[in-house]
C-alpha cells in the first residue's frame, strides 16, 4: 500500500529536479527539431498557437474544473489582456528593437507587457468575479457571459479616447511588435501550468476544491468561500489575459471580431473534452484542437459541426471527459517503477 | 435544583438548563434567547431556549420533524434565525456567517453527511485546518520554507485526530469511498480539526450497528474529556443519549418541552406522550 512505510518516495525536491529536467529535455528537443528545419516556420506557428490554447484552456480548468464554475466569457479576458499589452507595446521603442534584432533588448518591455496583461485582466476578475461568486448558484455564466460581450462591444467602438487612438475599433489594431516567439511562448506555458499546479497543490487549491465538492460543508469549517472562489477566478482570468498578450504579439494585429463568444465556447470544449479538473486534459485537448484543423483545413467549413458532434459522442460515451478528473504525474510514474522493480505493487498488500 | 438556582444568580438571562459542577464557575459557551425561525407559515423552531456549560454533553431529542436539525442550522447560521439571539462565548453573533461562526468555535457535522467526497480522507481534514495554517499564497507558490513547515505541521496534526477514530490508514483513500460508519467519524474528525469550544453532532450513530454505536459512546465521552469542550448532540438512539448526556432537551413541534437529566427525562408524562403521540400518529 502507498501508505506502508516500505514504500519507495521520492523526496520532493528531487521531484522538482526530475521535472525541471523534463521540462529542459523538452525543450532542447523542440529547438533542435526546429534548427534541424523539421520545425518549419508554418508548424513554428501553430505551436505558437497551441502553447496560447493550452494557457487558456488550462486557465478555464481553474474555473470550470477545480472551482466547479461555468464562466461563458474567457475570450474577454484574453481580449482585455491583448489589447492592454498590444498598446503598451506600441507605445515603446520594442518594435524598432525586435526589428533590429536585438530582442533581448526588449525584454524588460515584453515582461512588463505581461505584467501589465495580467494586471489588467485580474482587475476585470475582480470586479467581476466578487459580485457573481458572493451568491449561490449559476448567477456567474450569464455575467460572464455579458461581460464577454460588452468588452468586444466597446472595443469595436471606443476607436479612439481623448483624441488618441485607442483601439482602432473594428478596423483592428495593427503594426504590433511581434514580440511572441515560440522561445518565450514555450516558457510562459511552463510557467502557468507550473503555477496551477503549485496553488492546487497547496492549502488554498484544498480550499477551491473542497468550495466545489460541498460549499456548506467547506463554510461549515471555516472557509471563507467567496475569497477562494475569487481567488480561483481572478487566477483564471489572469492567465487568459497573458494568453491575450502572447497572441497580439504572435498575430501583430487584433480584430475585436477575433473575441466573439464561440471563441469562449472553443476553450470551454477544449477544457470539456480534455475532462473537467484534468490539467493534463486540458493541455491534451488544447493541442489536438488546435493541430487537427490545420491538417483538416479542407473541411474548415464543417469545423463547428465536428465540435459539435465530438461533444455530443463525448458526453454519451464518456461524460467525464478524454482524463476525467485524473492528473499525471510523471515522478508518480517513476515512483511506482521504482517500487515495481523493488518488488512492491501499488495494490499489493504486503 | 440548587445549582439551577445559583446559575441562575450568575447570570440574568435565566436558564433552567443543567450545568455541571465543573462548569458552575464559567460562563456557558452556548447561551439561547427565544430562538426562533418560520418557514412560511410553519414555526419550525420557536422560543429555543438553552444554556449548555463549557464541558456539558447534551442532548436534543424529539420526534422526526420537531425541529433538531433546524436548530442547528439557526446555530450555525445556515437559516438566519427570525427572532431571539445566540450568544457564543457570551459574545452576540449577530450579522456573523457560518464561516465567522466556525472561527467563534462552533463546529458541526450533518444529518445527510457532506464531506467533501472527491478529496482525499486527509485533505478533507486538513481544509478544516485550514484556518490555523500560516502560509501566505506567496509561501506556497513558490514553495518556500514556511509552506514545507506548514504541511509538515498539518499532515501531523490530521494523523494524530484521524487516529482518535481509527482512520489513519485510510488517509489516501477518497473520501466518498469510505463506508457510511467511516464517513460519519470523519465528518467528526473534521469538525474537530477547526478547534471548536461547541461541537454539533448530528445523528452521529444513524446507520450504524450497536457495536459501532458503542463504540462510538465511549469516543464522544474521550473527546469532551481530552478536548474539553461542549458537545450537543442529536440522536434517536435512546441507549446513546441517556447512556453519554449531562442533560436532555426535548424539542416537539419546535418547542422545548422539557429539559433535564437523563432520568427527569425518562420519568417525564410530557416526554413519553410526545412520543407515544406520534408513534400513534404515524401508524
Ligand atoms: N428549508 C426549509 N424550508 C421549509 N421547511 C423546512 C426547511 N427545513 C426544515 N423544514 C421543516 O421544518 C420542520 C423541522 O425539520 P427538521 O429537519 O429540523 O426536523 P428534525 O427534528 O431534524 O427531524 P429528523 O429527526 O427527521 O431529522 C419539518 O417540518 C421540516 O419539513
Ligand atoms: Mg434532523
Amino acid at each position: 500500500m502507498k501508505n506502508d512505510s516500505s514504500w519507495i518516495r521520492i523526496p520532493m525536491p528531487v521531484r522538482y529536479l526530475i521535472n525541471i529536467c523534463l521540462i529542459a529535455g523538452l525543450w532542447l528537443l523542440i529547438s533542435s527539431l526546429v534548427n534541424a528545419g523539421v520545425i518549419t516556420n508554418y508548424w513554428k506557428g501553430i505551436l505558437i498557437t497551441v502553447g496560447i490554447n493550452i494557457i487558456l484552456a488550462a486557465s478555464l480548468n481553474i474555473s470550470v474544473g477545480y472551482l466547479g464554475q461555468l464562466p461563458l466569457g474567457h475570450a474577454g479576458f484574453m481580449a482585455v489582456g491583448a489589447y492592454s499589452a498590444a498598446i503598451y507595446m506600441k507605445s515603446t521603442p520594442a518594435a524598432e528593437l525586435i526589428r533590429s534584432g536585438s530582442r533581448s533588448a526588449a525584454l524588460p518591455y515584453l515582461l512588463a507587457a505581461i505584467a501589465i496583461s495580467a494586471l489588467v485582466a485580474g482587475i476585470f476578475g475582480i470586479l467581476i468575479g466578487i459580485p457573481a461568486l458572493r451568491l449561490k448558484g449559476d448567477y456567474l455564466a450569464i455575467i460572464t457571459l455579458g461581460f464577454g460581450e460588452i468588452i468586444r462591444v466597446t472595443i469595436t467602438n471606443i476607436d479612439s479616447l481623448l483624441g488618441f487612438k485607442f483601439t482602432y475599433g473594428a478596423a483592428g489594431l495593427a503594426r504590433i511588435p511581434k514580440y511572441t516567439t515560440l522561445g518565450n511562448c514555450f516558457i510562459m506555458v511552463v510557467l502557468s501550468l507550473g503555477l496551477i499546479h503549485m496553488l492546487m497543490k497547496s492549502r488554498f487549491g484544498r480550499a477551491i476544491l473542497a468550495v466545489r465538492d460541498n460549499e456548506i460543508a467547506a463554510e461549515s469549517v471555516g472557509v471563507n468561500t467567496t475569497r477562494y472562489k475569487t481567488m480561483a477566478f481572478v487566477v483564471s482570468a489572469m492567465l487568459a489575459g497573458i494568453a491575450g498578450c502572447l497572441y497580439a504579439g504572435y498575430l501583430g494585429s487584433l480584430y475585436p471580431s477575433t473575441f466573439k463568444f464561440m471563441k469562449s465556447i472553443e476553450i470551454l470544449v477544449m477544457v470539456v473534452l480534455g475532462g473537467m479538473g484534468s490539467m493534463l486534459g486540458s493541455v491534451i485537448s488544447a493541442a489536438v484542437l488546435t493541430v487537427l484543423p490545420e491538417l483538416l483545413r479542407a473541411f474548415s467549413d464543417y469545423r463547428m459541426v465536428a465540435y459539435s458532434l465530438l461533444l455530443v459522442i463525448m458526453m454519451i460515451f464518456r461524460p467525464t471527459g478524454l482524463m476525467g478528473s485524473y492528473d499525471f504525474s510523471m515522478t508518480g510514474l517513476i515512483e511506482e517503477l521504482i517500487n515495481r522493480a523493488a518488488g512492491r505493487s501499488a495494490k499489493g498488500g504486503q | 435544583m440548587a445549582r439551577t438556582r445559583e446559575i441562575q444568580k450568575l447570570y440574568p438571562q435565566p436558564s433552567q438548563n443543567l450545568f455541571l459542577a465543573r462548569d458552575l464557575d464559567r460562563p456557558p459557551v452556548l447561551e439561547c434567547r427565544r430562538l426562533g425561525i418560520n418557514f412560511g407559515g410553519l414555526e419550525a423552531v420557536s422560543e429555543f431556549d438553552l444554556a449548555i456549560g463549557p464541558t456539558e454533553i447534551t442532548g436534543l431529542i424529539g420526534p422526526n420533524g420537531a425541529g433538531k436539525t433546524t436548530v442547528f442550522n439557526l446555530l450555525t447560521k445556515v437559516y438566519e434565525p427570525s427572532r431571539g439571539s445566540i450568544l457564543l462565548n457570551g459574545r452576540d453573533t449577530m450579522g456573523m456567517t457560518t464561516a465567522d461562526l466556525n472561527k467563534a468555535g462552533i463546529a458541526r457535522t450533518f444529518q445527510n453527511i457532506r464531506l467533501f467526497r472527491n478529496m482525499s480522507v486527509e485533505d478533507n481534514v486538513k481544509v478544516a485546518m485550514d484556518n490555523s495554517i500560516s502560509c501566505g499564497l506567496p509561501s506556497a507558490i513558490f514553495r518556500l520554507p514556511k509552506y514545507w513547515k506548514a504541511e509538515r505541521h498539518a499532515h501531523v496534526r490530521a494523523m494524530e485526530l484521524l487516529s482518535i477514530f481509527g482512520l489513519q490508514g485510510l488517509a489516501g483513500a477518497k473520501a466518498g469511498s469510505l463506508p457510511y460508519g467511516a464517513q460519519r467519524r470523519l465528518e467528526i474528525v473534521r469538525a474537530l480539526a477547526t478547534k471548536p469550544s461547541l461541537l454539533l453532532l448530528d445523528e452521529p450513530a444513524a446507520g450504524m450497528n450497536p457495536a459501532e454505536t458503542a463504540e462510538l459512546m465511549e469516543t464522544i465521552g474521550r473527546i469532551r474529556d481530552e478536548f474539553q469542550i461542549a458537545i450537543l448532540l442529536i440522536e434517536h438512539d435512546m441507549n446513546l443519549v441517556m447512556g453519554i448526556c449531562d442533560g436532555i432537551a426535548v424539542l416537539n413541534f419546535g418547542r422545548i418541552i422539557a429539559k433535564g437529566t437523563p432520568e427527569d427525562i425518562q420519568n417525564n408524562p410530557a416526554v413519553i406522550e410526545a412520543y407515544l403521540g406520534s408513534r400513534k400518529e404515524r401508524s
